[in-house]
């Protein structure tokens, strides 16, 4: 592996993903992208995770180390449900496809709501 | 019968003490440069003649959430509320002291600024989590809505079910663009103001009173 330059990409399935607890998941995508990896979530986080997502990377920050994590994700979409769910309240629906990587190394370069464009750099 | 009425008021009282909720408290949330102190201090001045912090240029200035207890804002309507302005750090994934470096600040202070910096965010995330009824959700109207803090903290905002005004602020930038903010966020009411001039803060206090209240 040290002969070829490159960037390891890991996708996590949403199958995976749900089997964890918040806690779990979160260590798992921060262990990740600690080593300079690039995470892919095929079901995003829950909103509160990104919440805790937030308060433990911001933890893990270190001069000249660890610098935080780029992420992106689109904007949660509301599902338009039919008759019953309007009478219940509506269900939103869950969050999506995201992306999370070392900050010095992944950037964005376009975000629009339905298109994501991201760049990412192997020298860390 | 002033016995009875004494024993009304009494009970009515003490009924009232029971059922009254504590104040309302508003935080202002957004990412770091949006201009959320330089509103708190607006707020806090225009109402009650004090200030909250310091604002600067550059990122991160606010580190600790500041708490200003008991303002009442009256709106045009003759509404009126009354809240705690919770001001909070600028929300981000990232911080680098070097942020700091390019700022001209010495690398010693800057590293102990990016700490506490992310200390500040932590602690911005565990109010919102724990301690806020609403929010004021400041963006710089100059910047594009998309980026994923805004995102993030929207979602976060709506899944605890609290009210939020967004407000594009910087109103009186030739870049400002509110335009682009309601685009991104159709499902919340948007307020242009420029926090700075005082550009059309009577709409967002004549908002907060309604929406707050």
């Amino acid at each position: 592996m040290e002969m070829i330059q490159g960037v390891q990409i890991d996708l996590i399935s949403a199958e995976r993903l749900d089997r964890l607890t918040s806690m779990e998941k979160i260590r798992l995508i921060l262990d990740d992208v600690m080593e300079g990896n690039i995470v892919i979530l095929e079901k995003g986080l829950a909103p509160e995770e990104q919440s805790k997502l937030i308060e433990i990377t911001m933890r893990e920050i270190a001069p000249d180390g660890f610098s935080g994590i780029e992420m992106e994700t689109y904007p949660i979409k509301d599902v338009q449900g039919g008759f019953l769910s309007k009478l219940l309240g509506g269900k939103r629906s869950e969050s999506r496809l995201t992306v999370i990587g070392p900050a010095n190394q992944l950037k964005t370069l376009k975000k629009e709501k339905d298109l994501i464009s991201a760049w990412v750099s192997s020298s860390r | 019968m002033t016995f009875f009425v004494r024993t009304k008021r009494k009970i009515s009282g003490l009924l009232k003490a029971l059922f009254r909720k504590r104040t309302f408290r508003i935080g202002i949330y957004g990412p770091p440069n949006a201009g959320k102190t330089t509103l708190a201090n607006r707020i806090v001045r225009d109402w009650v003649g004090d200030a909250v912090g310091p604002v600067s240029e550059v990122p991160h200035e606010t580190r600790r959430v500041r708490r200003k207890e008991d303002i009442t804002i009256t709106g045009q309507n003759g509404g009126s509320v009354t809240i705690d302005i919770v001001d909070t750090p600028g929300v981000t994934t990232k911080i680098d002291y070097n942020e700091f470096v390019e700022y001209g600040i010495e690398k010693e202070e800057a590293v102990k600024r990016a700490r506490e910096a992310t200390e500040g965010v932590a602690e911005a995330m565990h109010w919102l989590r724990e301690d806020i009824d609403g929010v004021i959700y400041m963006l710089d109207s100059t910047q594009d809505p998309f980026q994923q803090v805004n995102i993030m903290l929207i979602g976060i905002i709506e899944s605890r079910k609290l009210p939020v005004v967004i407000v594009a602020n910087k109103n009186d930038l030739p870049d400002a663009s509110a335009a682009r903010i309601k685009s991104a966020f159709p499902q919340h009411p948007v307020i242009s103001i420029s926090g700075l001039e005082g550009n059309n803060v009577d709409e967002l206090y004549e908002k907060m009173t309604t929406y707050f209240g």
